[in-house]
């Protein structure tokens, strides 16, 4: 894959989201996965093995014990990107 | 938020969730009569939603066993098996479970859960892959958790989708755990054995089979999916419960690795608990004894499931993927799922209700078990139940 930045994922991270939220809320780097877009434990596992394959990676569950905002989850996919180069 | 206020608001979102007037969930059983009929408030009720698959509950055989062994051993171990509570029924129990299997080892836990989570647990550690079907039941997720293993999960008996994430693994698929079950508790199908096994040889991984509803139901003696396929000795571990055809309470691993028993000595789920009660273990190996000798009962057993799933199928509910012990019907949101299960009350049956999120892909499900207890008369019954119900609930 072509290099791609911690920004990109981020702004595809919001635009994959948005499907999960209200119209009204707007989706920010700092939006709670879990208290504001209300992802349940089942749609954030689904969600994961989605975003697994949009990148060509492994996310470990275990690794999003630290994942609360959107900007996390980037960080975290941002993170076995550069490690698996 | 302090954090009592936090389960209030669990509490309350939950509540939220739920159809109005559900009392679905943990409704006492006064009496119980037979595997198959019991008492609920004031009406009696036949029972369509346990995990008795060879209705055993009731055997003559293992009740005397563990009416003796109470008399002769008393009511509990007050130990683990690490120290006090290594009695000789343990171990027999033990070689019985490896002899049944025809392979080297078994350990035996004190509950099926604990007995996923003290395997998985020792198998696996930190640096290690657990790579596990999507609908693994709850004990499988904990024990990969406890381990500190990376988990990734596949999705559930997709078998392109497990290669994928294995092939992504690289060299780590070497140190990676697969896990599937044997029969989905859920949906009650079963995995596609064969090719797990042909990807883990493959990959050079371990396999993990839970046989917890399989036990008893599949193959020629009972020993589940493994049998079934004849690929026994291509699973690296089984693992299975007594609570469901075995009718106590506990649980096992089998494997041809003598490397099992070194699990004795890190597993914390199996030193840190008290071991399997007296009764229970002489109970067990009753029902071991009988579920091996079981052919007839489960020929009786798959006439019900057939009966029932085939019935279910064509008077047009969505069923599971195919038929089984477990016939889950699949509705499309929980008002549906909750009149489907309150209807079925009102007729004198008691099943299962599952709504999400503990149901795959936000469906919910009236699952029925049928045991080899069902009369087919009893079955009949039901099938006629769902046929009255089924254009009141199905627009
Ligand atoms: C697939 C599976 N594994 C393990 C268990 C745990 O078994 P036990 O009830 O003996 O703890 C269950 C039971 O609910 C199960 O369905």
């Amino acid at each position: 894959m072509a290099e791609i930045n911690q920004e990109d994922i981020l702004h595809l991270l919001s635009q994959r989201l948005a499907s999960f939220a209200n119209p009204e809320l707007e989706i920010t780097p700092e939006t709670n996965l879990i208290t504001q877009l209300a992802i349940d434990s089942i749609k954030l596992l689904n969600l994961i093995m989605e975003l697994e394959d949009h990148f060509d990676i492994s996310i470990p569950l275990n690794a999003l014990t630290d994942v609360l905002t959107v900007r996390d989850l980037a960080n975290l996919i941002y993170r076995i990107m550069s490690d698996s180069k | 938020m302090n954090l009592l206020e936090k389960l209030d608001a669990a509490a309350a979102a939950r509540k939220a969730q739920l159809p109005t007037g559900l009392s679905a969930f943990g409704i006492p059983i006064e009496e119980i009569y037979s595997p198959t009929e019991a008492r609920i408030g004031e009406r009696r009720i036949l029972l369509l939603g346990t995990n008795n698959y060879l209705g055993l509950s009731f055997s003559p055989e293992c009740r005397k066993a563990a009416h003796e062994a109470i008399d002769k051993e008393g009511t509990g171990t007050t130990g683990s098996r690490m120290a006090n509570g290594n009695y000789s029924g343990h171990r027999a129990l033990e070689m019985e479970f490896a002899d049944f299997y025809h392979c080297r080892s078994c350990i035996v836990f004190t509950t099926g859960y604990q007995a996923n989570l003290g395997t998985i647990s020792g198998l696996i550690g930190a640096g290690d892959v657990a790579l596990i079907d999507g609908d693994s039941h709850a004990s499988i997720y904990d024990g990969c958790i406890l381990s500190g293993a990376d988990i990734i999960r596949f999705r559930h008996n997709d078998m392109a989708d497990l290669e994928k994430r294995l092939r992504r693994l690289g060299d780590r698929s070497k140190n990676t755990l697969i896990i599937a079950e044997g029969i989905y508790s859920m949906l009650g199908d079963q995995a596609p054995l064969a090719e797990i096994v042909s990807l883990k040889n493959a990959y050079n991984s371990i396999l993990l089979l839970d046989e917890a509803h399989s036990l008893g139901v599949l193959g020629e003696t009972g020993q589940g999916l493994a049998e079934k396929t004849g690929l026994i000795n291509q699973v690296d571990f089984i693992t299975g419960t007594f609570s469901k055809s075995l009718c106590g309470i506990g649980g096992y691993c089998v494997s041809n690795h003598l490397q099992l028993d070194q699990l004795r000595y890190v597993s914390h789920p199996y030193i840190f608990t008290a071991s399997p009660s007296p009764s229970t273990i002489a109970a067990t190996r009753v029902a071991l004894r009988l579920l091996r000798d079981g052919s007839k009962l489960r020929e009786q057993l798959w006439r019900n499931a057939r009966q029932l799933y085939s019935h279910l199928k064509m008077i047009g509910f969505q069923v599971g993927p195919e038929p089984g012990p477990v016939v889950a019907t699949i509705l499309d949101n929980p008002q549906q799922a909750l009149a489907l299960w309150n209807g079925l009350l009102e007729n004198g049956i008691y099943v299962n209700l599952i709504l999400p999120p503990a149901a795959p892909e936000g469906k919910s499900l009236v699952r029925c078990s049928v045991n080899a207890a069902h009369t087919s008369e009893q079955i009949e019954h039901v099938c006629q139940a769902f046929s009255k119900l089924h254009s009141s609930i199905i627009q």
